[in-house]
């Protein structure tokens, strides 16, 4: 069946990119003694261990993670550190995040386990009625900062309607909350622990698809990689991209394609999608005069939109086309048509070419 | 226990108990006596009697629910539960339940279909017990695992298959798949993937049948709705929400729970504050019934009551089946968790075998009668592979249909045709 094939093959150029290089391009952003090749599941519960080990007060709790959870990022928590700190829960999502906002209140460091994003909606009252707004309204008597709501999103190949959405744009839109994104094992260590440890109650959303494809050399000591912070991944001169998560892959193969044709690419990996850092944005619009967003959630109203409007209030004059946005179709997502809803290297490609020939 | 409702107008006749059952794992509908295997290896709850069921109208036939447990009862029972086309009928959905299953499993590994996909090995007596008792205008909602509810509601084997493998003669058209069966013509209110999601889509339906009758005056419109949900959604508030307001407002609904005792890997034991599911019932004013729902004729005896309650107008009732999944969660579930001797016990209270056993020793069919049935299911779900196999997969433009109401504002654009067909479709920027 074509379809397989087509489905087949994105696997498999996801494998081939993440696996072979690391997309950082930055030297020293974390040193690298005692590196060891992991996937992104053994990085987030290697950050979790850390986490808990460093805070008596802090704990992880969720549907099925005692075992391990359904992705195998909690594995060995429950024996390590206890019952008391490592618990499932019922399921119900808005007393999950509730209670993560009780815990948080009082001075812990809650990191709750939301199974798919997809499932993060009944908990969307809480977060952005309570855990948004909970400093502000008492006049910083209490805070929940402690809290951080973990959430595997995004395509998985086979997901459907209710097991590969991308959300983000939804809490974006929440003064108060944090809401990060890392594009690989590395990175997700790194913010992930310093989403746990920052003062302000975080969103974290890791994209799915990357949980066993990407493989990298990640640091075992305990980092943290510096939040509200742009990365520049891939150096270029004639148009800027701009993306997070799993969609980076598709975009580094895509700048691949287009050096082929003579564009130099410059790639940008937002990390965290509010606050999200526009000066570095913006210096490299000023440098190339064009930019393309892409993201896996709808094109109307996904966060590409808040990009493009911001891009454009600041540098519209040097802009030379249109701001281009490669995102998904707006439809609920596709079970059969994954291939033709999602943003493919083809259709950044695409978009490439029509910016830069504009 | 006094329970609040005593001054409502259940009968206070409790009902009666089996005491001589000498099977240990066939408790008759429980409502005091809690079974070792229900509770595993927990035996501090203790149950008071809790809640009464009005059975005054029905105590005869329901006494011989409990004799039916005794194994023993000699061939020429008085009051058998069941004609033998009643039987017939049973065992063949049941065994259709089964053999579709395995099947899905066997299309799943070979690459056919793709997706996350639930299989409902095991609890067949649940869908064929409350199932079969429906007229097709009654209406199903369920849960992710809902092929089975989907046969047994009478949508074709041919329709489920094309669904699961993504072809445009599934009864969605391929769009749903697995988790989101819908049927306009069998009143199948759709499939949900998310836990709970479906029962106030159920209790809405319900509402609608009880204004046509008591608003439009179609006096004869009394159409039931039945709400599947497992054991993991009775933590959930939407659960919570929907008993209140059914019976706030006396709905011709009946909740039922499935209860396999496990919600992936999180046993329903260590998850709940009160594992009896069925006392959640009499807390928000109905009835709240516990059954075997290993044995479909247990189910179908309950089924009948609480349906026909909700027919009447009489209003809800939670019925609690204890259950159990042959197999993992999904396909994709290593299933590791769960003790074999307790999935040994289980595999032992087979409903397929159990009907087959009764039906055999009660003269109902015999052998090859039941071996024939077998045969044509086989044969049944080999032609709906097949027919599966060769349906043609949807187009490009169906991706883009049913987003609106008006296919215009979506689907085809404002020169008449689809919106796919814009060259501008591979850019991804289908801006509509």
């Amino acid at each position: 069946m074509a379809l397989r094939n087509i489905i087949g093959k994105r696997i498999g150029n996801g494998i081939g990119l993440v696996g072979r290089r690391s997309l950082s391009t930055s030297t020293s952003d974390v040193e690298n003694r005692n590196a060891k090749s992991m996937n992104l599941y053994s990085a987030i519960n290697q950050a979790l261990h850390l986490a808990l080990e460093t805070d008596p007060r802090a704990f992880v709790f969720g549907e099925d993670v005692s075992f391990g959870g359904v992705f195998r990022c909690t594995t060995g928590l429950a024996d390590r550190f206890g019952k008391a700190r490592v618990f499932n829960t019922p399921l119900c999502e808005q007393g999950i995040v509730g209670f993560g906002i009780g815990l948080a209140a009082m001075g812990n460091r809650a990191i709750a386990e939301i199974q798919f994003a997809d499932y993060i909606y009944p908990a969307f009252d809480q977060i952005v009625n309570e855990a948004a707004k909970f400093r502000y309204r008492s006049g910083n008597q209490f805070n929940c900062g402690g809290l951080t709501i973990r959430a595997p999103y995004g395509a998985v190949g086979h997901g459907g309607h209710y097991h590969s959405q991308s959300p983000e744009a939804f809490f974006c839109h929440v003064p108060g909350i944090k809401v990060v994104i890392p594009r690989s094992p590395r990175q997700a260590k790194g913010l992930l622990l310093s989403c746990i440890r920052d003062p302000n109650p975080v969103v974290f959303f890791e994209p799915k698809w990357l949980y066993r494809l990407a493989v990298e050399e990640v640091p075992e000591h305990d980092y943290m990689l510096p939040l509200s912070k742009a990365e520049v991944i891939r150096q270029g001169s004639d148009i800027t991209l701009v993306g997070w998560g799993a969609q980076l892959s598709i975009m580094e193969q895509a700048c691949i394609e287009a050096e082929k044709d003579g564009i130099s690419c410059e790639l940008i990996d937002l990390k965290t999608l509010i606050p999200w850092d526009k000066e570095t944005v913006e210096a490299s619009v000023r440098k190339t005069g064009r930019v393309l967003i892409s993201h896996e959630a709808p094109v109307t109203g996904g966060f590409g939109a808040e990009i493009s409007a911001s891009i454009v209030e600041r540098c519209f004059l040097r802009l030379e086309a249109p701001v281009a946005r490669v995102c998904g179709l707006d439809t609920p997502f596709p079970l059969v048509f994954e291939p033709f809803y999602m943003p493919s290297k083809n259709k950044v490609l695409d978009a490439i070419k029509a910016t830069v020939n504009y | 226990m006094a329970t609040a409702f005593s001054t409502a107008k259940f009968s206070t006749q409790p009902f009666p108990l089996n005491p001589t059952s000498t099977t240990s794992h066939d408790s008759s509908i429980v409502f005091a006596r809690p079974t070792s295997q229900f509770l595993g290896s927990t035996r501090k709850f203790r149950l008071t009697s809790s809640s009464k069921f009005n059975l005054s109208r029905r105590s005869k036939t329901v006494v011989a629910v409990s004799d039916v447990v005794k194994q023993k009862k000699s061939k020429s029972s008085p009051s058998l539960l069941i004609t033998k086309e009643e039987g017939l009928d049973l065992y063949e959905d049941m065994v259709l339940g089964r053999a579709f299953e395995d099947m899905c499993a066997q299309m799943y590994y070979r690459g056919k279909m793709f997706g996350f996909v639930h299989l409902y090995n095991g609890q067949e007596a649940v869908s064929t017990g409350f199932i079969k008792l429906l007229k097709q205008q009654d209406s199903v909602v369920s849960t992710y695992r809902d092929h089975v509810h989907a046969l047994s509601k009478g949508v074709p084997a041919r329709a489920v298959m094309s669904e699961l493998f993504g072809k445009t003669t599934g009864c969605c058209r391929g769009q749903g798949g697995s988790m989101h069966m819908f049927s306009r013509e069998h009143n199948l209110l759709g499939g949900f993937a998310f836990i709970g999601e479906g029962i106030p889509v159920a209790t809405g339906a319900a509402f609608t049948s009880k204004y046509k009758r008591e608003v439009l005056k179609e006096a004869d419109c009394d159409h039931v709705t039945l709400a599947f949900f497992g054991d993991g959604t009775c933590n959930n508030g939407q659960f919570f929400e929907c008993l209140n307001m059914a019976a706030l407002w006396k709905l011709p609904i009946v909740f039922v729970v499935e209860n396999n005792l496990w919600a992936i890997g999180m046993s329903h034991l260590r998850a709940t504050s009160d594992p009896h599911i069925y006392k959640k019932g009499p807390a928000f004013g109905m009835p709240g019934i516990h059954v075997d729902g290993m044995d479909v004729l247990k189910v179908r005896e309950v089924a009948k009551e609480a349906i026909g309650r909700a027919r009447r107008g009489e209003g809800p009732t939670l019925v609690e089946c204890e259950t159990y999944r042959f197999r993992g969660h999904s396909l994709a579930d290593p299933d590791e968790l769960r003790d074999p001797a307790e999935k040994a016990r289980y595999a032992a209270r087979d409903p397929i075998t159990a009907l087959k056993k009764y039906l055999i020793e009660n003269s109902l069919a015999s052998e090859a009668e039941l071996k024939t049935i077998e045969k044509k299911i086989d044969e049944v779900v080999e032609d709906a592979v097949e027919f599966a196999d060769e349906s043609p997969v949807p187009s490009r433009s169906q991706l883009l249909e049913n987003v609106f109401a008006d296919p215009k504002g979506f689907g085809i654009g404002p020169d008449g045709r689809y919106r796919c067909e814009d060259p501008k479709f591979t850019e991804g920027t289908a801006h509509v």
